[in-house]
C-alpha cells in the first residue's frame, strides 16, 4: 500500500471520528441530566423496558429536559434493572433493582428536586468525594474490563458512540498494514480462541491466510448453547460493532469478502442489534464495497441458527449453514482449509473477534502482558448459581477461582458452605474446595478435569448433590447429541441410565465401575467435541466427590439431602410446637396429623416429599427436617 | 503408491487412500459398519474401525486416516479391542436382538461382527435400552423398522446417490432415527422400491419384502 493510499484511508476515517466525537462530547458536556437504562436481555427480563417507559412518560408529562439513553449490559445481573443517572455537578450514580415506582421517585426527588435517593443507589460510577463508589467494591480490585469495557456505557445502536470511544481505529490501522503483519501481531499478542478450546488465534489466521483456494469466508460464532452462559449475547447486545470490526479485520487478513455472524435464533435482541450495527457500518463506509476507500470490500450477514448446542461445533455449524443437518464431521480437513461451501473459512468465537480491535489499537505487547504467559488476556464469565453477585465478570487470566467466587462474586449466598464450582458448561467439570486456589487459565483448568469452555460458571453449595449435578449435565448433552456417532448417542444414554439409577437408590458398586469405563470410552471414541467432553461432569464428580456416589449406592443416602427418592421429611418431636398447626394446613396430600401429644407426625406412605411443610414451619421452631436415607425416620410408637 | 505396515504385513496403497480400504484390500479385516467406498467424505459415525498408529497417541479411525508411506498400523491391540468391543456392545444393547423373526438373520452384519469380536449378541453388561418407534409397513416393497437401525447412514447415502432422497434423519440424541421428510409414510415420499437401501442395510432396519 502506498503512503498516499494509507493517508486517504486515515483521512476518510478521521472525518467519521470528528463527527462521532462531537456527538459524544456534546452528550458528556450536556447541561441536561442524563438517564442511562440497561436494556440488554438480562435487564429486560427484570423489567427494564417498563422502567424505561416510566422514565419516558414522566419526562414527557413533566416536560423535563433530560436525555434518556439505552445502554447494554452493565454486568450486575443480580441487581437488574439498572439505571445510571448523571446530573451536572454530581458524579454519575448507579441504581439497582429499579422498579417503575423507584423510577418515579428518581424523577421527582432527584431530577426535579436534588435528592439523589441514595437508598436505591448501588454507588457512584466513578471515584469522588461525595458518594461511595461502586469501584470501591472488592470485585473491581480483581476485574479488568476489556471486552466488557463499553458494555453498559455506550448506546449499542449508536455507531458514533462506538467510534468516539476508539471504535474502528483498529480497522483503519489494519487497512494500512499487510495481512502478514497483522497475523504476526495477533500471534505476538498470544490471543487464544475464546470458543472454549483456546486454539492460538494467530496460528488459525495464518493457516487460513495461506490457504490457496478462494473465495474465503469469515464466521463469527455466537451460537452459545451452554445452559447458563450469556457472555456472547451480552457483547452483541451491548457493543455489536466490536464484533463486526473484528470480523472485518479478519476478512482483510485472510482475503475474504464475506462474513457471517452465526447467532442463535433465541437471541432476537442480539440479532436485531447486530443487524442495526451492520446497516450503520455499511452506511458509514466501514463495511461493504471499498471500505474507507481502501479497495478492500467486506460485508457481513447475520445467520440465525436454530439453537442446537451441537451447532456451535464448527463443522456442524457449517453444515447447518449449507442447509444440511447440523452434524459434525471428521476433522481434518479443518474449516480453515476447507469450510463453508468447501472453501477456506475462518471461524472464531465472537469474543475472540471482539478482542482483535483492542489488540491492534493498543498493541500485542499490552495483551500479552495481561493474564498468564500461556493464557494471556482476560476471561469473561457468566457467574451463576449459589453466589451472591451473579452476573457478567471479566478478570485477567490467572485470577484464582477463590478470588473470582469469593471476592468478585461476593461469596456463597445465604451463608451456606461452598461445595463445588462447575466450569465450562456441559463440557466442563466440577471442581471442589481443594481446587479453589487454581489460577484460571486454559491449561490449568483442563488439567484439573474441567474446561474453560465458553465461560459458564455455576457455583454449588452444600445443598447440591454432585451425582444429581452430573446427571443434570449429562441429561443435557445426551439430548443435544446429534446422534451421528455410536458412543455419544448410546454411551451417554447408558451413562445417564446409570446415574438415574444411582440417584434413585438403585445403583450398585458395579455400576460405578461401568460408569467410569463408559466415560472413558465415550471420551476416547466420540467423533466430535460434544461426545469427547460430555463425560467431564461425570469424571470430575467421580474424581472429587466419589464419597457421595458411594453413599448413594451403598447406604441409599444422599449426603446433600437432594435426591428425591433417598430422602424423607421428618418432624422433630422435641422441636414441634403443640399449639402450631402450620404444617398440617400446608400439606396438600393431608399426610400430616397431630398425635396424642399434639406433636405433628408425617405419614410417610402419604407424603409426596414436596417440602411445603418445611417451608411452612415457623423459623423459631424449624421442626421439619429432611433425612437420608428415609429409614432414619423412627417408627411411630 | 506408498508402502505401509498393517499388523506386521507390508502392504501397498495409493497415497492418501484411507487405511481402512488399504487393509481390506490386503485381506486384513477391520470392523466397520458405516464406511462407504467412494463417498466424498467418510461418515465416521459407527466408531468401530479404530486402529493404533505408531508415533501417534490415541486411537484413530481407519476410515478417516490417509495412508502415508512408512506408516505402521496395528488393528487389534488391547486398547483397540477394548474400545471397539464396548462401542459394539452399545449398539447391541439398543438393538432388538430378535434374530429368529428378522428377515435379515443370516446376512446380518451385527451377527458377523459379534462372531469376529467374540461377543455374545445378548450382552448383559449394559442396560437394554431399546427404542419403540413405529414400524413403517406402508410401502409394497420395503419394510422400515427404525428400532433395528444402527444409524450407519448407508441407506441415506445410497438413496441420494440414486437421485431419490426419500430417506433422512429425524430427532436428536437417543431418539435419532432414520425416517422420511416430514415423517410421512415411505409409500408417499417418492420411494420407487428399488431396494438399494435394503441391499446396503447392515441389519434388518430396511428389508425387501420379497
Ligand atoms: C459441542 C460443541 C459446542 C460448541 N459451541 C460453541 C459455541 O457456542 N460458540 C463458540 O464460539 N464455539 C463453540 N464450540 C467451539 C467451536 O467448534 C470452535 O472451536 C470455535 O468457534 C472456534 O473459535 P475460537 O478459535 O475463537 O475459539 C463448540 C464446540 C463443541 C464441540
Amino acid at each position: 500500500m502506498t503512503a498516499k493510499a494509507s493517508a486517504d484511508i486515515a483521512r476518510a476515517f478521521h472525518k467519521l471520528r470528528v463527527q462521532a466525537r462531537k456527538e459524544w462530547q456534546a452528550l458528556k458536556d450536556s447541561p441536561k441530566p442524563q438517564i442511562f437504562v440497561g436494556t440488554a436481555t438480562c435487564g429486560r427480563a427484570a423489567g427494564a423496558l417498563e422502567v424505561r417507559d416510566t422514565f419516558r412518560k414522566l419526562l414527557a408529562e413533566g416536560d423535563i429536559d433530560a436525555i434518556l439513553t439505552e445502554v447494554g449490559c452493565m454486568g450486575y445481573c443480580y441487581a437488574e434493572p439498572l439505571v445510571v443517572i448523571a446530573k451536572p455537578g454530581r458524579p454519575p450514580i448507579g441504581y439497582g433493582y429499579v422498579t417503575p415506582g423507584v423510577a418515579e421517585r428518581l424523577v421527582k426527588d432527584f431530577l426535579l428536586a436534588d435528592d439523589p435517593c441514595l437508598e436505591f443507589a448501588l454507588g457512584a460510577m466513578e471515584e469522588n468525594e461525595l458518594i461511595p463508589s461502586i469501584l470501591d467494591q472488592p470485585r473491581f480490585k480483581y476485574e479488568t474490563r476489556v471486552l466488557l469495557h463499553h458494555c453498559g456505557s455506550i448506546d449499542p445502536e449508536n455507531l458514533n458512540h462506538y467510534i468516539a470511544n476508539g471504535g474502528y481505529e483498529a480497522l483503519t490501522k489494519a487497512l494500512g498494514l499487510s495481512p502478514q503483519q497483522i497475523v504476526e501481531e495477533i500471534s505476538r499478542s498470544g490471543l487464544r480462541g475464546r470458543g472454549g478450546a483456546g486454539f492460538p488465534t494467530g496460528r488459525k489466521w495464518q493457516i487460513c491466510l495461506a490457504a490457496p483456494e478462494t473465495p474465503k469466508y469469515v464466521i463469527g460464532n455466537a451460537d452459545e448453547g451452554d445452559p447458563g452462559a450469556f457472555m456472547d449475547r451480552a457483547i452483541l447486545e451491548s457493543t455489536p460493532h466490536s464484533v463486526l470490526e473484528g470480523m472485518a479485520i479478519a476478512g482483510y487478513v485472510i482475503g475474504a469478502e464475506r462474513g457471517y455472524l452465526y447467532v442463535r435464533a433465541e437471541y432476537p435482541l442480539a440479532v436485531a442489534r447486530a443487524e442495526t450495527a451492520i446497516r450503520q457500518a455499511r452506511e458509514a463506509g466501514l463495511l461493504g464495497e471499498n471500505i474507507l476507500g481502501s479497495g478492500f470490500s467486506f460485508d457481513i450477514e447475520v445467520f440465525c441458527g436454530s439453537g442446537a448446542f451441537v451447532c456451535g461445533e464448527e463443522t456442524a455449524l457449517i453444515s447447518s449453514m449449507e442447509g444440511r443437518p447440523g452434524m459434525p464431521h471428521h476433522r481434518p480437513p479443518f474449516p480453515a482449509t476447507r469450510g463453508l461451501w468447501s472453501k477456506p473459512t475462518l471461524i472464531n468465537n465472537v469474543k475472540t473477534l471482539a478482542l482483535v480491535p483492542h489488540i491492534l489499537r493498543r498493541s500485542a505487547q499490552w495483551h500479552a502482558s495481561l493474564g498468564t504467559p500461556a493464557s494471556p488476556g482476560t476471561a469473561v464469565f457468566a457467574l451463576a448459581g449459589k453466589v451472591v453477585n451473579t452476573g457478567l465478570v471479566e478478570v485477567p487470566m490467572g485470577t484464582t477461582l477463590r478470588q473470582l467466587i469469593f471476592e468478585v462474586g461476593g461469596g456463597i449466598a445465604k451463608g451456606k458452605r461452598f461445595k463445588a464450582v462447575q466450569i465450562g458448561g456441559p463440557s466442563g467439570g466440577c471442581l471442589p474446595e481443594g481446587c479453589l486456589d487454581l489460577p484460571i487459565d486454559f491449561d490449568r483448568l483442563s488439567q484439573s478435569g474441567a474446561m474453560m469452555g465458553s465461560g459458564g460458571m455455576v457455583v454449588l453449595d452444600e445443598d447440591d448433590c454432585m451425582v444429581e449435578v452430573a446427571r443434570y449435565f449429562l441429561d443435557f448433552t445426551q439430548r443435544e447429541s446429534c446422534g451421528k456417532c455410536t458412543p455419544c448417542r448410546l454411551g451417554t444414554k447408558q451413562m445417564l441410565a446409570i446415574l438415574e439409577d444411582i440417584t434413585r437408590g438403585r445403583g450398585t458398586l458395579a455400576d460405578l465401575a461401568l460408569l467410569k469405563e463408559l466415560a472413558e470410552v465415550v471420551r476416547a471414541a466420540s467423533l466430535c467435541g460434544l461426545g469427547k467432553t460430555a463425560p467431564n461432569p461425570v469424571l470430575t464428580t467421580l474424581r472429587y466427590f466419589e464419597d457421595e456416589y458411594i453413599a448413594h449406592v451403598t447406604e441409599g443416602r444422599c449426603p446433600a439431602l437432594m435426591c428425591h427418592d433417598l430422602i424423607a421429611y421428618y418432624i422433630l418431636p422435641e422441636r414441634c410446637e403443640r399449639s402450631c398447626d402450620a404444617c398440617v394446613g400446608s400439606c396438600a396430600v393431608e399426610a400430616i396429623s397431630p398425635n396424642r401429644k399434639r406433636i405433628k407426625v408425617i405419614d410417610q406412605a402419604k407424603c409426596v416429599k414436596c417440602g411445603t411443610c418445611l417451608q411452612s414451619c415457623p423459623p423459631q421452631y424449624s421442626a421439619v427436617v429432611r433425612v437420608s436415607p428415609p429409614s432414619l425416620v423412627p417408627a411411630e410408637r | 503408491m506408498v508402502r505401509l505396515t498393517i499388523d506386521g504385513k507390508e502392504v501397498q496403497a495409493r497415497q492418501g487412500e484411507k487405511v481402512l480400504w488399504a487393509a481390506l484390500d490386503n485381506g486384513i479385516y477391520i470392523p466397520h459398519l458405516c464406511a462407504i467406498r467412494g463417498a466424498e467424505e467418510p461418515h465416521a459415525g459407527c466408531r468401530l474401525c479404530f486402529v493404533e498408529i505408531e508415533g501417534r497417541d490415541g486411537l484413530v479411525t481407519a476410515c478417516t486416516e490417509p495412508a502415508v508411506g512408512g506408516m505402521v498400523v496395528h488393528t487389534s491391540t488391547e486398547r483397540v479391542k477394548r474400545i471397539v468391543a464396548t462401542v459394539f456392545e452399545l449398539l447391541l444393547a439398543s438393538h432388538p436382538v430378535d434374530c429368529a423373526h428378522c428377515l435379515r438373520s443370516g446376512g446380518c452384519e451385527l451377527q458377523r461382527l459379534a462372531r469376529f469380536l467374540g461377543i455374545k449378541l445378548k450382552s448383559r453388561r449394559f442396560r437394554q435400552l431399546v427404542r419403540e418407534f413405529p414400524i413403517d409397513d406402508s410401502h409394497p416393497a420395503i419394510l422400515l423398522d427404525p428400532n433395528k437401525c444402527i444409524l450407519c447412514h448407508r441407506c441415506i447415502w445410497t438413496c441420494r446417490q440414486r437421485g431419490i432422497g426419500a430417506l433422512g434423519y429425524i430427532n436428536r440424541g437417543f431418539e435419532r432415527r432414520i425416517g422420511t421428510f416430514g415423517d410421512m409414510p415411505l409409500a408417499e415420499v417418492g420411494c420407487e422400491g428399488c431396494e438399494a437401501c435394503a441391499q446396503v442395510c447392515p441389519v434388518g432396519a430396511l428389508a425387501a419384502k420379497r
